[in-house]
């Protein structure tokens, strides 16, 4: 379609006006990441560093157990990540081949949960998880994170289900394959990009996860990046603010590096599988 | 199994089903139980156990047993002038960040669905705040606002409009401060979403509404809008939810304060439940939370039926 020149003139402007406000907040933290402690106490604050300095990210191992805390982030995250696909995938194949009372009492379950009330569940888990002793454990926390990650990856991974011709199958069985025979050889690998980027999905909502990590971690050694990160931040509310940057910057890297792989097959959006169910 | 011909069994099978054939109703409620198990023991059961705790006077670290004590709970709730406070609070937030992400959002899904030259470079970049955690996104609005060594601050006094102030420590400032944060956090997410509904527009209904001489903003009204409504209803109802019950940006940001100001139901509950370990009164909290949220999806359940949603 054409477009007059003012228009598009006006559509560029639009678009600058949007990318400054999604990336200024990202370019200061990385700038203040990188800024030497005398200028991070100028009052003329510059938006790039004079003397860029690592000194920051050093600091910032120094101060608080951030080492410990990414491989506690990465266990639950691939934990996570590694259980829920396990465990939804089977549940996602019967959902896409077969409708039943079990299968729509799921679907109808995946819709309620995107309006999951975390307020009332905290206090009883917490209660549950001590009972179990699974409080201050990584474990619990896995548990936690797979119950949150289900409904998504049900849904995403259904959408893949369907997107395997059934008569592959149907050609398997006629040419006398079992039918676990078929599952396995037929439409697991057609189906394994699918579980690939459900599963990234589910590690990156864990890695980023705070609420349930707070709650649920108490002794340092046990916590998780997120729950790292706000110690940085005093009980005044002051906080050492370079260390504070270089470690946000560290903990965002993950979760960046795995939507740029996936960005492009997530387009649909979370919030598709709630309008299509 | 009766093998049937083609057409038959095509015409049997509902749309978007398989045939019956590939998994048996035992073999359905095999598959299902792995991800039925955690499910019941440790959302629907907690949820249950959630309602029950509120009618009791359950405390963290006591040693008496639980009571059960009925709705007082709920009574000392209707009079909890704090709790209504922060109640208000995370309504104004909800509101506040929903409605103007929602139309930032659609202008940029528009923008994004025009052929561009910055497009590609806009989607990656448009991603960002969702993959970021949401702690570091309040960390890094923490720096932006930072009295002294914030990019903010400085860039008022560059403009000549002021020494800047402490966004997130004034009383008239902080909430305000932290509702643009929330509008920054949640604005991919509803792009995306809005993206997704755009593209499923047919263009050409465009291209003959355009012939027609209808000028953009007919277009609009009379094409994309008729199309995109399923979805927009749906995703401002879930960021009405999700905003409601929203909790890490603003513990980071500004824990609450000042003097309350900014403390979000999620955070009041939260204080409650583990600060001063009112695990059942916490619960209360809960329940009154999740009654007005339950009301928000009747609603966008209703206006989705009403609207012929089927997206």
């Amino acid at each position: 379609m054409r477009t007059r020149p003012a228009a598009r003139a006006g559509q560029y402007a639009a678009l600058l006006a949007y990318l400054s406000f999604l990336a200024f907040p990202f370019l200061w933290l990385v700038s203040v990441a990188f800024k030497p402690a005398r200028e991070l106490g100028s009052l003329h604050p510059t938006w790039i560093p004079e003397h860029p300095t690592l000194a920051n990210f050093r600091q910032a191992f120094d101060e608080q157990p951030l080492l410990h805390a990414a491989v506690n982030s990465l266990l639950a995250a691939v934990g996570a990540a590694v259980v829920a696909v396990v465990v939804a995938t089977p549940t996602a194949y019967v959902m896409a081949r077969r409708r039943t009372r079990l299968t729509r009492a799921v679907s109808g379950w995946v819709v309620v949960s995107q309006a999951f009330p975390f307020v009332l569940v905290i206090i009883p888990l917490f209660l549950v998880l001590k009972n179990l002793r699974l409080i201050d454990s990584l474990p619990g926390l896995v548990l936690v994170y797979v119950v949150w990650a289900l409904p998504f990856a049900l849904w995403m991974l259904v959408g893949h289900v369907r997107a395997v011709p059934v008569e592959l199958e149907e050609a398997a069985a006629i040419d006398g394959a079992g039918r676990l025979r078929t599952l396995v050889s037929v439409t697991a690998p057609l189906l394994a990009p699918g579980i690939a980027v459900t599963g990234l999905f589910a590690f990156v909502t864990a890695w980023n996860e705070f609420f349930f990590a707070l709650v649920l971690l108490k002794s340092a050694r046990q916590q998780t990046l997120p729950v790292v990160l706000t110690h940085f931040i005093g009980a005044e509310g002051v906080a050492d603010l370079g260390p504070l940057a270089a470690a946000a910057s560290l903990a965002t890297l993950p979760s960046l590096v795995v939507f740029a792989i996936v960005q492009r097959r997530i387009t649909g959006g979370v919030l598709a599988g709630a309008v299509k169910s | 199994m009766p093998t049937a011909t083609e057409g038959t069994r095509t015409a049997r099978r509902p749309a978007g089903t398989g045939p019956q054939r590939t998994v048996t109703a035992h073999g359905a409620w095999f598959l299902v139980l792995p991800a039925l198990i955690p499910v019941l023991v440790l959302s629907v059961g907690p949820l249950v156990y959630g309602i029950l705790l509120a009618f009791t006077d359950a405390q963290s670290g006591r040693t008496e047993p639980t009571r059960w004590i009925g709705a007082l709970n709920f009574s000392d709730l209707l009079h909890d002038t704090l709790f209504w406070e922060s109640f208000r609070i995370g309504l104004v937030w909800a509101v506040g960040v929903t409605v103007p992400q929602f139309l930032l959002a659609l202008g940029l899904a528009l923008l994004l669905n025009e052929d561009l030259r910055l497009r590609p470079l806009a989607r990656a970049l448009a991603i960002v705040p969702w993959a970021m955690p949401e702690v570091v996104v309040a960390v890094m609005w923490r720096l932006v606002y930072d009295p002294d060594a914030g990019i903010l601050n400085e860039t008022v006094r560059d403009l000549g409009l002021g020494d800047g102030r402490d966004w997130l420590s004034g009383l008239g400032t902080a909430l305000p401060a932290v509702i643009v944060v929330g509008v920054w956090a949640g604005m991919p997410q509803t792009t995306v979403a809005l993206l997704a509904g755009l593209q499923n527009t047919p263009r050409e209904l465009h291209e003959a509404a355009a012939v027609d001489g209808a000028g953009a903003w007919r277009r609009f009204r009379a094409v994309t809008w008729p199309a995109l409504r399923p979805i927009a209803l749906a995703i401002t109802a879930l960021n009405l939810i999700w905003n409601f019950n929203s909790f890490a940006l603003v513990y980071v940001l500004t824990n609450g304060g000042p003097g309350g100001r900014t403390r979000l139901p999620m955070l009041f509950a939260y204080e409650e439940a583990f600060r001063y370990g009112q695990f059942g009164y916490a619960a209360a909290m809960g329940c009154v939370m999740v009654a007005v949220v339950s009301v928000c999806l009747a609603c966008f359940l209703a206006g989705r039926i009403r609207g012929g949603g089927d997206a």
